[in-house]
């Protein structure tokens, strides 16, 4: 992490939807489903991105890729501001960037092998073909943990947690410097969940690439991440160091999240739901502060005013009222 | 386990079998699994995708689909019945009744065009002498023991309005309205967010004691298992390899796999943990059950195994007080993963 530069910075971002009624079609309402969101990612670094279902973290990630065009905001890449871009200037971004998916098997197609999977984005971008590719293919097969004659393989022949080994070699293959994983392991079972974390984690390490990790499951995000956003709405209302956010959550939200969680000990302290109420809809977010509705500490300020993302400590900022816009200490 | 509580058992079940007919050949999703469950307790049932949990759940509600599959052996005794004797008419009075089941997506088990009140109300009435005004107060009030927000409204709207916490919590409602002596939950949680989970297994937990319900609670989640049960069950490949209180075998895992599934969890919070720092991973993968190893199915990913693992099953045994696994090695095994 010697370049300070960050190696994506997404400034801004808004992703809103047109929700259609009637027999019209008429626009009848809008799903804010990413509301203003910052942040930025390192060279060799993983952010991690957590919240509930629905609160935009796909959609931040799609925008990345461009995979979906975001309403309004910046995104730099390199410090390339790439919103803005056509499918051909787009293209030599695009080999920087790759997506692993939750579900290993819909994002395989089901006709191909495995290593024409593999080797399908070389051939696209004329990086290799024939012999060439077949070796380069062999070598990404056994750098995630697959034999090369599996190569001839297909989708439906391998595991869940070897087809996400397969995603993971495909995104490889081009040698990207970021790479999104939008809850790559939610779909696995423990005890393969793990293989595949230490794989992404060894992978960083040779490579030194970037993640953006998405998950739900906090324990997953805490074990891979440096930095952690947590998103709540459509926002981010909170972001640290993991070690940080983990140990001085400031956030109501985070708080709620964290202590939610079960804790895989019989003697710690038995269940008790932080938070009543359910998630609010992204139709029509609540006014002010999107969580007042289910915080217990909420004040009259909260119901009108949004609370801005600002720094509560050194890295670590918090969009919350309390103290000053600084949170509350545990 | 014990002899002594017998009188308080609800749910007896010995040595079942179920058994699949497929392209591929017989399989057996659940091989003679015994357990059973007291008033009042939880018994989770813990361990990975295909091992035999919700068909082990269906074999007791008999609601295993046939074909292509069957029960083929052991009894399942509920309260002194044994229900796998009795006539499908029979059965359905004590379906809904005296045990129910929750499912992890409820629109699976809600009826999408009947207003949830008259599910509820269609339940009680079945198995209980009630007028529908009678039942439809009892829905109301069920709605609000399982703390659904405004439940004269909720009770006439349909499932589709209402969130998924929602719904969950409508389900349990139906499934505890005759006030069962067991309840089946197949991973009740699995599809809600961390907050909403805690707040349906803290209700679960809550009306479980309040009604002394027996419940087997079946999940992936080994922190939701330390949160809840009293007792854990761990499957592998369609049998039963460990048992114990749940203090026991969070503290002291006996079966390698319990161990290595234990060692694979990220911490909750990995607070003070490096970033980056690899995770005890089990190698491999989960055998299919149409193509199982003789011997011990998890050898060939078990570190410890031995020749003798790879040639003969090894039986459950008691390895330590109320304590069984089934592993040829569990009482050497002291500290090491
Ligand atoms: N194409 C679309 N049209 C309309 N609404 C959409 C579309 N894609 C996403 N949304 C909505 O935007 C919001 C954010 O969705 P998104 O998929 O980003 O959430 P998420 O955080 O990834 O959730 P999950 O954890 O369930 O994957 C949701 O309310 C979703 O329903
Ligand atoms: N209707 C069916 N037809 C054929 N095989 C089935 C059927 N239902 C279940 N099985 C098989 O029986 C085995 C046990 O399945 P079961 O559903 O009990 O697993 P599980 O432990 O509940 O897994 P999960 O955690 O994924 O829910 C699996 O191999 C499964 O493929
Ligand atoms: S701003 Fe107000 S409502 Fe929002 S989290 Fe802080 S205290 Fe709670
Ligand atoms: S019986 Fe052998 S292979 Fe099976 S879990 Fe025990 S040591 Fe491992
Ligand atoms: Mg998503
Ligand atoms: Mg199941």
């Amino acid at each position: 992490m010697t370049d300070q530069r960050p190696l994506l910075e997404v400034t801004d971002l808004v992703k809103h939807y047109a929700v259609r009624g009637g027999v019209l079609r008429r626009r009848v309402g809008t799903v804010h489903a990413v509301d203003g969101v910052s942040f930025s990612v390192a060279r060799g670094e993983t952010l991690g991105l957590v919240g509930e279902s629905g609160c935009g973290k796909s959609t931040v990630a799609r925008s990345v890729l461009r995979l979906v065009e975001p309403s309004s905001g910046a995104i730099k890449l390199n410090g390339t501001d790439i919103t803005g871009l056509s499918k051909a200037e787009m293209r030599p971004h695009r080999r920087s960037m790759q997506i692993v998916f939750q579900d290993p098997f819909a994002s395989l197609n089901p006709r191909m092998t495995a290593g024409d999977i593999v080797g399908e984005p070389l051939s696209v971008h004329g990086l290799a073909t024939g012999r060439a590719q077949q070796e380069r293919v062999a070598e990404l097969f056994a750098q995630v943990g697959l034999r090369p004659d599996q190569m001839k393989n297909y989708p439906h022949q391998f595991s869940g947690g070897q087809r996400q080994r397969i995603c993971i070699a495909r995104a490889l293959s081009l040698g990207p410097s970021l790479i999104v994983c939008d809850e790559p392991v939610s779909a696995l079972d423990v005890s393969i969940q793990a293989q595949v974390i230490n794989l992404l984690i060894d992978l960083q390490r040779k490579n030194d690439f970037s993640y953006l990790f998405i998950a739900h499951d906090l324990a997953v995000v805490a074990h891979i991440s440096h930095r952690v956003a947590v998103m709540y709405l459509g926002r981010i209302v909170e972001i640290a160091d993991k070690t940080e956010l983990f140990a001085n959550p400031r956030h109501p939200y985070t708080q709620a999240l964290l202590a939610s969680v079960p804790v895989a000990d019989p003697k710690a302290k038995r269940l008790a739901p932080m938070v009543d109420g359910d998630v609010p809809s992204p139709i029509n977010p609540p006014s002010g502060c999107a969580f007042h509705t289910r915080c217990r500490y909420v004040m009259d300020r909260c119901k009108v005013e949004r609370p801005a993302l600002v720094e509560a400590g050194e890295g670590h900022q918090v969009a919350c009222w309390l103290n000053d816009g600084t949170g509350r200490p545990e | 386990m014990s002899e002594a509580r017998k009188d308080d058992t609800i749910l007896e079940v010995k040595n079942l079998q179920t058994v699949f007919f497929t392209n591929s050949g017989l399989f057996r999703a659940v091989d003679n699994v015994s357990f059973s469950v007291r008033r009042g307790e939880t018994l989770a049932i813990v361990g990975e995708s295909g091992c035999g949990k919700s068909v082990t759940a269906l074999s007791v509600m008999r609601l295993v689909p046939d074909p292509p599959g069957r029960v083929v052996g052991g009894t399942v005794t509920l309260e002194g019945t044994d229900l796998l004797s009795l006539e499908e008419a029979e059965m359905r009075q004590i379906r809904g009744n005296r045990i129910s089941m929750i499912f992890q997506e409820p629109m699976t088990s809600l009826n999408p065009v009947m207003r949830i009140g008259d599910q509820i109300t269609e339940v009680l009435r079945l198995h209980q002498e009630m007028t529908s005004k009678e039942a439809w107060t009892k829905a109301v009030e069920m709605l609000r023991l399982v703390r659904i927000p405004e439940p004269d409204r909720r009770a006439q709207e349909y499932p589709h309005q209402l969130s998924g916490g929602m719904r969950q919590r409508a389900m349990i409602a139906m499934a505890l309205a005759c006030r069962p002596a067991l309840l089946i939950a197949d991973e009740p949680t699995t599809a809600l967010d961390v907050t909403i989970q805690a707040q349906i297994l803290a209700l679960i937990v809550d009306l479980q004691k309040r009604l002394g319900t027996g419940l087997i609670l079946i999940t992936h989640d080994l922190g939701v298992v330390a949160q809840t049960a009293q007792r854990v069950i761990v499957m592998y490949a369609g049998k039963k390899v460990e048992e114990a209180t749940v203090e026991d075998l969070f503290e002291n895992p006996k079966h390698p796999y319990t161990r290595g599934l234990m060692a694979s969890m990220p911490a909750v919070i990995s607070f003070g943990a490096k970033t980056d720092a690899r995770l005890n991973e089990i190698p491999g993968m989960v055998p299919s059950l149409t193509n199982l190893p003789p011997g011990c199915a998890f050898a060939p990913r078990c570190r410890l195994a031995i020749d003798r693992c790879r040639a003969e099953y090894p039986p459950l045994q008691e390895v330590d007080v109320n304590h069984l696994a089934a592993c040829w090695r569990a009482t050497e095994l002291v500290g090491a993963p």
